[in-house]
């Protein structure tokens, strides 16, 4: 069996194919590296992807990252279904309630499933603020997949089915409510919906711009290239917050909000893809001088194939972990945007509007739990940071792991 | 060396020309204009302008005239007389606002700069040299903390923390019968005793940054032979550390001073904001929401050229301590 039959076969870890090997070895006259035994045929026969992701399943943290970071993007797709309230719901009669403890003792029955009692409140006779206070004489349990506030699941149809909640008229507030009555809990879980995915549609945008100028001006070089790196050169002399700050001011407050997170978007990307294309360029500098590069086009591969087929593959692991380590920064980009007023604005809903509220000191030393929503964008970003650094521990070959 | 120099201070030229006129269009960007808002705030007071008079005060400030010969007018007495144009919102010049704000944004600047420095090599050099020890295994730990947080928030925490515990309120630069005062002995002692917060604040990024920076750089040094005959030929493994490995390991770090910096300007924007410190990032932000366009044009241009120095700053550098970029530029 010749090298080339050999290696058109499906990788399989069949007994049989380490005698072909040897044999076709044997055929074509090459020694055998003591090593390829001991590894086995899989791992030799394994493509890029396979050996990256064994690498990376090794990398315990960027595990429990990847995890943590689908359970967050679970809850974001199915937020109605993780909240106890709408987006447009509130409940003016528990405004800035602190939240609400899940209690396992009763006072009179002693031990029992988790349940919260009744909400009420009372004046505080000094500041006449409301002080909120547990009515223990009805309890309410914490019922799981239970019947709540009713909405339409994706705008499909219309059900009440919630992942958890207490019976009428008892409340649950797992992280408080707003000075509207809102529960923060459930904005958190609708918030994660704007929050998670402008930072992946700002990197998309970024990705695909930032590919195709990298490409350009790393493939053609000479005038073209000169030209895009004066570009970039122009763009990231910018410091970063300030022109985000100046493009986002213009934004006019009334727009409609899909159009405000598309702008928003566009403005995060507007530095963003500057150094995606940076690393791309590098890679098909390097790349353009290797042997198989050159072999394509002798063959008589066009420029487009042979960037589509040989270039593109060859750098799609650097520029995953590039990817990954840009999106934290655009979620941060937006939350802080947000957070100064600028970025998207109530009733959009993301973290860093959710932090609006906790901006003066009056509000957080009264209401401590404003600044919940800072634990979510921590977690986050620390996920995608840990997945990106497994990543690129993964994507390098020289690193043994 | 000096013709790489000479090159790269020209070639900042058509850059900043480039950069004034992208300053100008986000200044103009926004719809309506200063006159618009203006006019709204004297609505929601109650009194009332009309269509003349806004057309009036528009002529008065030059603001009807077309894009290019508002830029032209702008950056040639910007280029030629130093002039940034009229703040409406604070009734001065440009000029002195920034001469208000901007030593006190330098002056926060480069402490940060230095903190970061002081407080990331130690530790870069300890968690290298003690690698996966429980000191290395800590330090890794904030490092990743101080990258994914957010300077705000973190200032937003530390106000609660201080407020609520320990009944202080850290906002602000200076004590308030400072706030005002023209500089002086006692106003540079008043920002001192209060610049130990913002620092800290705004240096933790950049500080957990570089100490991941300094940590690999270190690493991939005392792994190489130098050291192994070195350590071999008996010198003191103290000694051995500060002498060589950590001097290589230092040129990365030292050479991208002016980026380091650059971060610094742009990452303390927003805190600036929630500290409420008197440095350029509130006043910028006033002026953007506001449509005071000069001022908020006068604070980009100069953080943006300040940004290019700091790039060029450490495109020297590097060229400075690695001959090899300065041949490869030549050559290319």
């Amino acid at each position: 069996m010749s090298l080339r039959r050999f290696f058109s076969r499906q990788p399989g870890n069949d007994s049989q194919a380490h005698d072909e090997i040897e044999q076709a070895v044997l055929d074509e006259g090459i020694a055998v590296d003591p090593l390829m035994k001991t590894l086995g045929d899989d791992y030799y026969l394994a493509g890029q992807w396979t050996l990256m992701w064994r690498k990376f399943k090794r990398h315990r943290i960027a595990r429990v990252s990847i995890l943590v970071l689908g359970a967050f993007y679970f809850i974001a797709i199915f937020a109605n279904f993780f909240s106890v309230q709408g987006l447009r719901s509130y409940d003016s009669r528990f405004t800035n309630a602190p939240p609400t403890r899940i209690r396992i003792i009763h006072h009179e029955d002693g031990l029992r499933l988790p349940f919260v009692y009744g909400l009420t409140f009372e004046r505080d006779p000094e500041t006449m603020r409301r002080r909120y206070v547990a009515d223990e004489s009805v309890a309410y349990r914490v019922r799981l997949f239970t019947r709540g506030e009713p909405y339409r699941f994706w705008g499909l149809f219309e059900t009440d089915i919630r992942f958890y909640g207490v019976d009428d008229p008892g409340r649950i507030f797992l992280l408080g409510t707003d000075s509207m009555g809102r529960d923060l809990f459930s904005r958190m879980v609708h918030g994660a919906r704007i929050s998670l995915s402008i930072g992946m549609v700002g990197v998309i945008i970024s990705l695909v711009v930032g590919t195709i100028m990298g490409a350009i001006s790393g493939y053609f070089g000479g005038t073209v290239d000169t030209i895009i790196q004066r570009i970039i050169e122009v763009l990231r002399s910018f410091p970063e917050i300030p022109l985000w700050m100046g493009l986002s001011a213009a934004l006019p407050p009334n727009m409609p909000i899909v159009q405000t997170y598309f702008l928003i978007t566009i403005i995060l990307s507007f530095i963003g893809w500057t150094g995606l294309a940076r690393v791309v360029r590098g890679k098909f500098i390097s790349m353009r001088e290797e042997d198989y590069i050159m072999a394509a086009k002798v063959s008589g591969a066009s420029d487009a194939r042979v960037i589509r087929k040989h270039m593109i593959p060859g750098f799609m692991s650097y520029l995953l972990v590039e990817v990954t380590l840009a999106v934290p920064r655009m979620i941060l980009a937006e939350t802080s945007l947000s957070f100064l007023g600028l970025g998207l604005r109530s009733p959009a809903t993301s973290w860093g509007v959710l932090l609006q509220e906790a901006q003066s000191i009056q509000a957080i030393s009264l209401y401590p739990w404003l600044l919940v929503p800072v634990i979510p964008v921590i977690v986050t970003v620390l996920a995608f940071n840990f997945a990106g650094d497994g990543l690129r521990d993964a994507a390098d070959p020289y690193h043994e792991g | 060396m000096l013709q790489f120099m000479v090159k790269r201070i020209l070639m900042m030229i058509p850059i900043v020309l480039l950069i004034s006129i992208i300053v100008f269009w986000i200044i103009q960007l926004p719809p309506g204009d200063y006159v618009t808002t203006y006019a709204a705030s004297l609505r929601a007071m109650g009194e009332d302008v009309d269509a003349a008079e806004m057309a009036r005060m528009r002529e008065a400030m030059g603001l009807s005239q077309p894009f290019h010969i508002q830029y032209w007018n702008w950056i040639t007495a910007i280029v030629l007389r130093g002039d940034f144009g009229f703040s409406f919102e604070w009734g001065s010049r440009v000029t002195v606002v920034i001469a208000s704000r901007l030593p006190a944004t330098l002056a926060l600047s480069f402490t940060t700069l230095l903190f970061t420095y002081l407080v990331a090599i130690p530790i870069g050099i300890y968690s290298a040299t003690h690698q996966y020890s429980l000191g290395d295994y800590v330090a890794t730990f904030f490092g990743f903390m101080g990258v994914a947080t957010p300077n705000f928030l973190l200032a937003l925490v530390l106000l609660y923390v201080a407020f609520n515990y320990f009944g202080v309120n850290l906002s602000g630069l200076f004590s308030r019968e400072f706030i005002d005062a023209p500089w002086s002995l006692a106003r540079v002692w008043d920002m001192m005793k209060h610049l130990p917060i913002p620092i800290f604040v705004i240096g933790t990024a950049g500080t957990a940054g570089m100490i991941r920076v300094m940590r690999s750089q270190m690493l991939d040094e005392i792994r190489k032979q130098y050291v192994v005959t070195a350590r071999s030929k008996g010198v003191e493994e103290r000694r051995l550390t500060f002498k060589y490995p950590v001097r290589a390991a230092l040129n990365p770090i030292v050479s991208t001073i002016g980026w380091a910096l650059t971060g610094i300007f742009s990452g303390s924007t927003i805190t600036a904001i929630v500290l409420n410190l008197q440095t350029q990032g509130p006043v910028t932000y006033r002026a953007l929401r506001n449509q005071d366009m000069y001022l908020a044009g006068g604070f980009l241009l100069i953080l943006s050229v300040l940004t290019v120095i700091g790039t060029l700053v450490s495109d020297i550098l590097l060229a400075w301590l690695d001959p090899r970029i300065r041949y490869e530029r030549k050559g290319s």
